[in-house]
């Protein structure tokens, strides 16, 4: 797998401090929703840093998207959210990862849980399989700070209208929008009881975001009966 | 939450794809200290080090090094009893 | 050389005259972790120097701290190719723990709580070169930078200076560590630029 050269096409601001890039790269093969690539920059002196993202969209050609979330102090984020300009160049490596990934002939209801960022790749699999036309139940419950911090808000709620079998819970942990029912909490048993499946109908659940969110969840899923292998996880390191 | 300071064997799957031509992320692995077997997926993934160090989630012990010069690329399996791949 | 992507700078770093080869400074101190960061209380903490015919010599937290203690500044280099001027220490020499060691040994691993090791020439640990810190920059060496005490070599590349380190075994072959076993200098000298093996 070697890098290529990918450029910017379009971007969209997603919140006050995440935006989606739009690349394009030649040669790009096909990919799965749930899979991430490789992104690295090179500065002047030939300093360069690499990190991971999310596809956040189904394959589309030679158009690939990625949602960045700025970690404040990060060395590379802020400069994706805020500093790389339409047609200049990144290198990229990808698809990667078999494992974190929605196929649409699976048949089983999934359960999506989200922390921040992480609704990236869980993102990529509702858009995929609306292009599919499965008809797999889906749940995504969506932990953010604010509702200001949540991604894909607009197209969320008009899917959770026109796509059959989708349903979306937000959880907000510091402030929570008028008219949400109950005080901003981290998502805990209650939320994971009322928004997901029951064990018992054998749900494959994919867990995404910061790794100390990931961690807290898939130990509150094991504890309710979700076998261990049926808990895919992609953590994003401590900062998500 | 506390900040843990690593990512999940997914990941392994770019920084390895350089040396081999299959995809080591659907790969199930044997740990050689505790006998589990799982995804190299499900591993712990400490990427923050000179090299890339996975640990086997139940008993956190090394199972993969990688260490990649700018010329060459170290890989240590001895954490590892076997690696079982995969060939649709 | 990768292709340059126009505004992209990455984390602050200055080129320096008096900087290894392929270093950059580092206004922070940046956290490099190859496993979980072990808790070690110091209650229980105990340092153990063991020579090659298996003769021990021990100190708990009060004993070691009970030792002559030094403040060492020093220039750090780390193999990730960041470099930090003047950090000050606190801590024992090795010279005052080596003191009484009766060992014919030329070489040194030194392992750590949580299972970390790293192999370096006993001379190296000897001469004022070499310290076992407790303290950084006038605290209690945080636990994520290799406290309650760590190994101090800043001659050699900083994986040298092993964190949690609970002793050191003498030994009459070198022995790679937990880097060197995968591809990382068996010395690792930051002035010869000897980050992995055959540099
Ligand atoms: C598989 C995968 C997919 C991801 N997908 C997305 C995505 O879709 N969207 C998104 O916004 N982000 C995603 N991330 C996170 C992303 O890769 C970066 O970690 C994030 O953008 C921060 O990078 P940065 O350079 O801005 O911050 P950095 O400069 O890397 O980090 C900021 C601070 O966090 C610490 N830190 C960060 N990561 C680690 C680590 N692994 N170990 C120890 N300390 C660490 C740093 O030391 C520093 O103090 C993903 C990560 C992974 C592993
Ligand atoms: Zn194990």
């Amino acid at each position: 797998m070697s890098w290529r050269q990918a450029r910017l096409v379009a971007h969209r601001a997603e919140t006050p401090t995440a935006r989606t890039l739009v690349l394009e790269v030649p040669g790009w093969p096909a990919h799965l929703p749930g899979q991430h690539v490789d992104i690295r920059l090179t500065a002047p002196d030939g300093y360069q840093a690499a990190r991971s993202y999310s596809l956040a969209a189904p394959v589309d050609g030679e158009r690939i998207e990625v949602s960045v979330q700025r970690v404040t102090d990060g060395e590379v984020s802020p400069f994706l959210v805020d500093g790389y300009r339409e047609g200049d160049p990144v290198e990229v490596r990808g698809p990667i990862g078999g494992w974190f990934v929605w196929r649409p002939q699976q048949t089983e209801p999934v359960l999506l849980v989200a922390g921040g960022s992480g609704v990236v790749p869980l993102m990529a699999m509702i858009r995929a399989r609306r292009a599919a036309g499965s008809r797999v139940p889906f749940r995504l419950i969506y932990s953010v700070r604010t509702p200001d911090d949540a991604f894909y808000t607009e197209e969320l709620r008009r899917r959770v209208r026109d796509d059959a079998g989708l349903d979306v819970a937000h959880v907000y942990t510091r402030q929570a929008p008028d008219g949400w029912r109950g005080e901003p909490h981290r998502l805990g048993l209650a939320d994971v009881n009322t928004h997901g499946w029951p064990p018992e109908l054998e749900p494959l659940v994919y867990v995404c975001g910061p790794t100390g969110f990931v961690e807290a969840v898939s130990d509150l899923l094991v504890g309710l009966g979700h076998p261990a292998r049926r808990v895919r996880t992609e953590r994003f390191g401590p900062t998500g | 939450m506390t900040a843990l300071p690593y990512v999940d064997g997914n990941m392994l799957d770019g920084p390895l794809g350089e040396v081999f031509a299959v995809d080591l992320s659907t790969a199930t692995a044997r740990c050689a200290h505790c006998g589990t077997t799982g995804p190299v997926a499900g591993l712990r993934v400490y990427s923050h080090a000179p090299g890339l160090v996975g640990r086997c989630p139940t008993c956190v012990e090394v199972m993969v090094r990688l260490v990649r010069a700018p010329d060459r690329a170290w890989l240590d399996l001895r954490g590892t009893t076997f690696l079982q791949i995969p060939i649709p | 050389m990768g292709i340059v992507t126009p505004g992209f700078q990455g984390r602050p770093r200055a080129e320096a005259p008096d900087l290894p080869p392929g270093q950059y400074l580092t206004p922070d101190f940046p956290v490099l972790s190859a496993g979980p960061t072990p808790r070690v209380p110091r209650d229980t903490w105990e340092f153990v120097i063991s020579s090659e015919t298996g003769t021990e010599y021990r100190w708990s937290w009060d004993e070691m701290m009970a030792l002559p203690q030094e403040t060492p500044t020093v220039d750090i280099h780390c193999v990730t190719r960041w470099s930090k001027l003047g950090t000050t220490w606190r801590g024992v020499s090795l010279d005052t723990l080596l003191d009484g060691v009766d060992t014919a040994a030329d070489y040194a691993l030194a392992h750590s709580y949580g299972g970390y090791s790293t192999n370096l020439p006993l001379e190296d640990l000897r001469d004022g070169q070499a310290w076992l810190v407790h303290t950084y920059d006038g605290d209690d060496l945080p636990a994520e930078h290799g406290g309650p005490a760590r190994l101090l070599v800043p001659h050699l590349y900083f994986w040298k200076s092993a964190k949690w380190v609970r002793g050191i075994h003498l030994t009459v072959e070198d022995t790679p560590g937990f880097w060197e076993t995968a591809g990382y200098h068996d010395y690792g000298d930051p002035w010869r630029e000897q980050r992995y093996q055959g540099d």
